[in-house]
Formats: structure tokens, C-alpha cells, sequence
């Protein structure tokens, strides 16, 4: 074979890396969408070789639900000291002390859908024209239709019929006052591309992710971590399983794995042989067949 | 598995909901063992409400609810799966007239298309306007599967009837490689798994054909160009005097000390540095995404073209392009657009629409000059200022535009120069 190729995540990185630079260029204000997941530090790596030797020259967005795993807050606040980037944080606990939403009640109650306010606020509090995010095609059918650059109406909707077609690698950034868009620079990446990219790199990732000791309760066919936020129900037991999580979300909603994958090595063998989507573990995903769908409509990540 | 040096080939399928397409793929994922155990109970109690008996494959690829309520693909759809030789991308398209505007967002990137023919129709309308479309977009690799054999009762002379009867239309596309496939994708035969049923078909498998084309050389290593879409100025104390530009090579390679020069303002001089990230690079190839320091201070920035001093894009003003036009709103006469090319922008206006062509018997129309949705049309169009352009058929990356709408922001038509 010609030496002159690329293998294909040198090819996934060069795209991603494309991406963001298109960003950077084409909007005035943009921001990386940080969770404390692994796509979002992926996409934060990413930016930083994409800008090298000059800083990412975007602010890292945390919406914050009050809900969070206590080591993905550390791993967010030792990051942004490392790289010196700015964080803005949004609270969904002060859109619900300022009543622009209303927690949800009932037995499967989440701040899921909440945070979508609490986003399209910060969006609009700071003049934010794009945010980055860390979401790839195949986590789940609706995003399998995403662009790279897509374009959000001024009350922050996605309208999935009506998407600009994106062609080449032109991509149209253009928007008028008000409205904003989202950018998705892994979007052709897998769960295994995203695996052994970050194991090549040898990228941070917090310690969830990685095969430890937890409290946890078996519910929704997975295991949810316990926290002051679990309300134990009837038949409920608590147990200390050694477990990983797979993606990271609020520590309410987000299911752990038994596993013995205390390495990266491991986990990319895990993920190899693993025969579940990642998001099957994910109870807000789990509530309809179109559940993703309507909430990337209203203006969910 | 092992992080190796295996590639990435981008493919484009293109068929209606007859043709079997949505089977194709989720037959292709299914056998290739790329769908999840929750995936496939999520699609099988699916099956089972709408009655079909066993796993409809089809539905692994329908996404969003309307379509899935109409059940029809509405819009690209993107797909992955990997196999120890390679890592695919499918971008899942549908094969309504209608939609002519996705296919062809599809088959921009793509490195193969897979066309699907139903046995029993043979080549009908929509199999000219798929081919059409992938030899306009210059796609290196066209893959013909007629499917549905099992129909034809495995009949091999169904199946070169067939080829008789693309080659016959297809004299007149411009295309480098053409496969033809007999399969069931419905029964799996010759997608993943060799056919039993078909022992006079000799040559590969549907993936077996797509792991091994030869995709190195669908890129142009020939003429360099390295669009800055960016300048990196750090300004920190370590890298003070650093001043990177920082972008994709669109085509070519670039070596330390090669003699350069920017377009469009023709200043010369020699590339002092490489680096993607931390690491230094001697040598940068297409489609890497690096930054580059030259030898001397000139004035470089977003827009312009870094080319190599003896092989330089033709600056043009005034140019021919085959032009697809993609959105509701028709072309006004003479109107003005942004056209995007690279990192480049300017204003354009259409001058004049030479011909229309149409799509289904390849003939031109020289009367009707209207451009409306979904219109593949040759137009002369007139730049503010000149671009570099190169020709499609030689460099995808270089030669292709977009057009957008002042008033919208939409993209509303594709082009690439002739």
C-alpha cells in the first residue's frame, strides 16, 4: 500500500481538526459543550492540537443539573486550570429557583429535559453563535442525521426535515442574529474509534470510566450508582459491585457495568466485545422509540 | 481490536424503498455483526407490532418518526460499521425524484457507490438518474448488486441480461470502475456470506469487494493545495515570533523548503515548518490537517491558497460548472450569491444557463433556463474576483462550490467546474 495514506483515525482526527477550525473561523463566539463525558474531552483535545502551540481559543460550557457524579466536577475544574480556558457554567438548579422550569415529578423523574432551558439560556445569556459538541451518528438514530454544521432557529430548534445540505467540506456557517448553531466534529466517530483514539493519545479520562468499587442498586437492568439523590424503592437493595460506566450523565440516570476493566487496554477489549449500545444503559433514552428525537427538536445536545 | 493501519472508505447507496436498499444495509450491518443486542430487540418488537415475521432488517436503518410512520427515508443517514480490514461510513440516501438533492450530498465524499437494481424491473429510470449522479460527482468506484435473485430463481442469465443493459445506457457516463454483484439481500446471498444458490457468479462478495477496492489513489497526489482556513499567532513567550497557517491539504504533498507561493496575491517563498499538534513533520499529505510557517513574513490569511511554485491553479473569473440546484426557492435571473470554494468567499452572479439536463435520458434542454430543485444544469457563472479553482474531474476538493443565499443563509445549489 502507498505511504501516502491515512489510517483511518488519523483521517477521523485530520476531519475533526477541520471542523474546528471552521469554527473558529466562521463564528464570533463559539464554545465547547463540556460534560465531563469522554466525546466532550475528546472534542477538547482535539481543539487543543487543532490551535497548537497557540490555546483553544473557545470557553468550555458546563450545564450543570446539581446532578453530577462529585469526580467528573474535579476532573472539569482541574482541566480547565491545565489548559486555561475559560468555564461558564449553567445551572439548571437556578433555572429552577428562577422558575423558568419545574422539576419533574413522579417515580422516573430526571433533570434530563430540564437542562435544555438551562442551555438555550446560557446560549442566549452569553451570545453564544456555536456550540460544540461531543455527539457521533451512532450513539442513536436521530443523530445519525445530523450535520457537522447544524443550524439552530432563533428559539434554538432543530428542524430535522430542513437541515442545509453540507457537501464536500464546505460548510455553511451562516446565520442571522439570534440564531445559533451546533457543531459536531466527531461525528464520524464510533464508541471503538473513540476508545482506541483516546488510548493511543493516552487522553485523561475520569476515573468512572475505569473498573472500581461502588455502592450501587440494581434498577432499569443496570446499576445505579448511589448518591443523596437515589430514594431507594421497595425490593431495593443496595450492593458493592466493582463497575464502570460507559457514558457519563447525571449520577440519577446514568447505569453502571460489572467490569473488570481497570485499564485502558481493558476497556478497549470490553468495548470490542461488548454486544450493547453504550446508550443502552441511558434511562432517558429509554422512554420512547423517538425520546432523542424530540428532544434534539426542542434543542437538546 | 488493535488500533491498525486500516482505512476508512466512505460509500453512498442509492435505491427506492422497492429496491431493498434499507435490507441491503441492515443485512450488511447484521452480518457483519455491527448491530447491538438492544438495537435488535428495539427492531424485532418493532417487526413484530407491524407484523412482519421475523426481524425487519430495514428498520436498522430508518431513523427519525416521520419516517418511520411513512416509511420512507426521508434524508441522509449516516451508518458505520468496521471489519478487521477496514472501517466504513455509509451515507444512506434516498432514491425518490424528489430527492435528487440528498443523493447528491451523499455521493460528495463518497469513495464508491452502491446502486441496487431489483432483478425483476432490470434498469429502470431511477437506476439512470443514480449513475448519472455518480459519475457527475466523479465517485471513483460504482458497485452494480442486482438484487432480489432469488426471484429470478438465481437466473444467470437474468443477471447479464441486466449488464447488458446498464452498460448500454452507461457508455455515455464517464466512469472508471464498474462491479456488478448478483444478490438477495433479504436471504443474505453474496452480501456478507458467498451464495450457494448462485455457483456461477466467481467473483467476491458485496463487503468482500468493498474491504478490498483501491482507494489510495481516489485522492489527488499530484497537484498540491493547502487552503488556510486560520492563522495560529500564540504570542506567548515560548512561540513569539510563530505564526502558523493553519488548514486541510486539500490535494498533493508537502515537503520542508519547498518552494511556495500564495494565491491570489503571488508572493513566494519556502515552507520553514510543518506541525500537526506537538509533532514536527517533514512531509504533509492530503487529508491532513496541519499548520505551516514559511520562510519569510508575507501576508497569508483565511481565503488564500498556499501552491507549490511550479504547479499553480488557474486564477478565474468568469467559469463554466455543472450546477445542481438544491433548495425550494428557484434561481432568480442574474442573481447574486456567496459563493463558498475551499476556505474562500466571494459573490457571484449566474450569468447564464447554457443547458438543463435530464436526468433520466441524459439530453439537454436548451430552452428552459429556469433553475429549480433538484435541476443539474452546465451555467457560467462571474466571480467578484477570481478563483482558484482546479477541475472537478481532477480534484474533487478544489474544483467543487457551493452557492448560498444572501436572504436565507441556505446553501442552495453545488457546483463543480467543468
Amino acid at each position: 500500500m502507498s505511504k501516502y495514506f491515512l489510517n483511518y483515525l488519523d483521517e477521523l482526527e485530520s476531519e475533526a481538526i477541520f471542523i474546528l477550525r471552521e469554527v473558529w473561523a466562521q463564528f464570533e463566539n463559539p464554545v465547547i459543550l463540556f460534560s465531563g463525558g469522554k466525546d466532550s474531552i475528546l472534542v477538547t483535545h482535539l481543539a487543543k492540537k487543532a490551535f497548537y502551540p497557540a490555546k483553544i481559543p473557545f470557553a468550555l460550557l458546563h450545564v450543570d443539573t446539581g446532578h453530577n457524579f462529585p469526580e467528573t466536577l474535579q476532573f472539569r475544574d482541574d482541566l480547565v486550570n491545565k489548559l486555561g480556558v475559560k468555564l461558564i457554567v449553567g445551572s439548571v438548579q437556578q433555572s429552577i429557583n428562577d422558575g423558568r422550569v419545574a422539576e419533574e415529578r413522579g417515580k422516573n423523574a430526571t433533570r434530563n429535559a430540564l437542562q435544555i432551558t438551562t442551555l438555550l439560556d446560557t446560549i442566549e445569556e452569553h451570545k453564544i453563535d456555536c456550540a460544540i459538541g461531543g455527539g457521533r451518528r451512532d450513539e442513536e438514530k436521530a443523530r445519525a442525521k445530523e450535520r457537522f454544521f447544524s443550524h439552530r432557529n432563533d428559539f434554538g430548534e432543530w428542524d430535522p426535515k430542513n437541515q442545509r445540505p453540507e457537501l464536500w467540506n464546505l460548510l455553511n456557517g451562516k446565520h442571522f442574529e439570534g440564531e445559533h448553531f451546533r457543531a459536531f466534529p466527531i461525528s464520524n466517530w464510533t464508541e471503538m474509534d473513540v476508545w482506541n483514539y483516546i488510548k493511543r493519545e493516552n487522553i485523561d479520562i475520569p476515573s468512572l470510566y475505569v473498573a472500581h468499587k461502588r455502592e450501587v442498586v440494581w434498577r432499569s437492568n443496570s446499576w445505579i450508582p448511589v448518591s443523596e439523590f437515589l430514594k431507594l424503592e421497595e425490593g431495593e437493595e443496595i450492593h458493592n459491585k466493582k463497575i464502570r460506566f460507559r457514558t457519563l450523565g447525571d449520577i440519577t440516570i446514568t447505569g453502571g457495568i460489572e467490569s473488570e476493566a481497570d485499564s485502558l487496554e481493558k476497556i478497549v477489549e470490553e468495548v470490542a466485545a461488548m454486544r450493547k449500545t453504550e446508550r443502552g444503559d441511558r434511562s432517558d433514552d429509554k422512554r420512547s422509540e423517538t425520546a432523542m428525537e424530540d428532544r434534539k427538536k426542542q434543542g437538546y445536545f | 481490536m488493535e488500533i491498525n493501519n486500516n482505512q476508512l472508505l466512505r460509500f453512498t447507496t442509492a435505491g427506492s424503498v422497492d429496491d431493498g436498499k434499507s435490507t441491503l444495509i441492515g443485512r450488511l450491518l447484521y452480518d457483519s455483526k455491527s448491530i447491538f443486542e438492544d438495537q435488535l430487540e428495539s427492531v424485532s418488537a418493532t417487526s413484530a407490532k407491524k407484523g412482519h415475521k421475523g426481524v425487519d432488517l430495514a428498520l436498522f436503518t430508518d431513523g427519525l418518526r416521520d419516517e418511520r410512520e411513512q416509511g420512507i427515508t426521508i434524508d441522509v443517514a449516516y451508518r458505520y460499521f468496521t471489519t478487521p480490514k477496514r472501517k466504513f461510513i455509509i451515507a444512506d440516501t434516498p432514491g425518490h425524484i424528489q430527492y435528487t438533492r440528498n443523493m447528491v450530498t451523499g455521493a460528495s465524499t463518497a469513495n464508491a457507490a452502491v446502486i441496487l437494481i431489483d432483478a425483476r424491473h432490470g434498469v429502470i429510470e431511477q437506476t439512470k438518474r443514480h449513475s448519472f449522479i455518480a459519475s457527475l460527482l466523479n465517485i471513483p468506484h460504482l458497485i452494480v448488486c442486482i438484487n432480489k435473485m432469488d426471484l429470478v430463481e438465481y437466473s444467470e442469465q437474468r443477471f447479464n441480461e441486466i449488464i447488458g443493459q446498464f452498460e448500454e445506457f452507461s457508455s455515455k457516463l464517464l466512469m472508471k470502475d464498474v462491479r456488478f454483484i448478483p444478490i438477495s439481500a433479504l436471504d443474505g446471498d453474496n452480501v456478507v456470506n458467498r451464495s450457494e444458490k448462485m455457483d456461477w457468479y466467481q467473483g467476491g462478495t458485496l463487503l468482500n469487494i468493498l474491504e478490498t477496492l483501491h482507494i489510495s489513489s481516489d485522492i489527488n497526489k499530484i497537484d498540491a493545495r493547502f487552503p488556510v482556513q486560520t492563522v495560529l499567532r500564540p504570542q506567548s513567550e515560548e512561540h513569539r515570533d510563530y505564526r502558523g497557517y493553519a488548514g486541510r491539504v486539500a490535494s498533493g504533498i508537502y515537503r520542508l523548503g519547498d518552494e511556495v507561493a500564495v494565491l491570489p496575491s503571488g508572493f513566494t517563498s519556502r515552507i520553514f515548518s510543518m506541525n500537526s499538534g506537538e509533532t514536527e513533520l517533514e512531509e504533509a499529505y492530503a487529508p491532513m490537517s496541519i499548520a505551516m510557517t514559511l520562510e519569510d513574513d508575507i501576508d497569508v490569511g483565511r481565503g488564500d491558497m498556499i501552491v507549490k511554485l511550479n504547479n499553480q491553479p488557474e486564477p478565474v473569473q468568469e467559469f463554466d460548472v455543472m450546477l445542481c440546484w438544491l433548495n425550494d426557492d428557484s434561481a432568480k435571473p442574474r442573481a447574486k450569491y456567496t459563493v463558498m470554494h475551499t476556505s474562500n468567499e466571494q459573490r457571484i452572479m449566474i450569468k447564464e444557463v447554457i443547458y438543463k439536463v435530464d436526468i433520466n435520458t441524459y439530453e439537454r434542454i436548451e430552452q428552459d433556463k429556469s433553475l429549480n430543485m433538484n435541476d443539474i444544469a452546465r451555467v457560467k457563472l462571474r466571480c467578484t474576483k477570481p478563483l482558484m479553482l482546479d477541475s472537478y474531474r481532477d480534484n474533487r476538493n478544489t474544483g467543487s462550490i457551493i452557492l448560498v443565499d444572501e436572504n436565507t443563509n441556505e446553501t442552495v445549489a453545488a457546483g463543480m467546474m467543468v
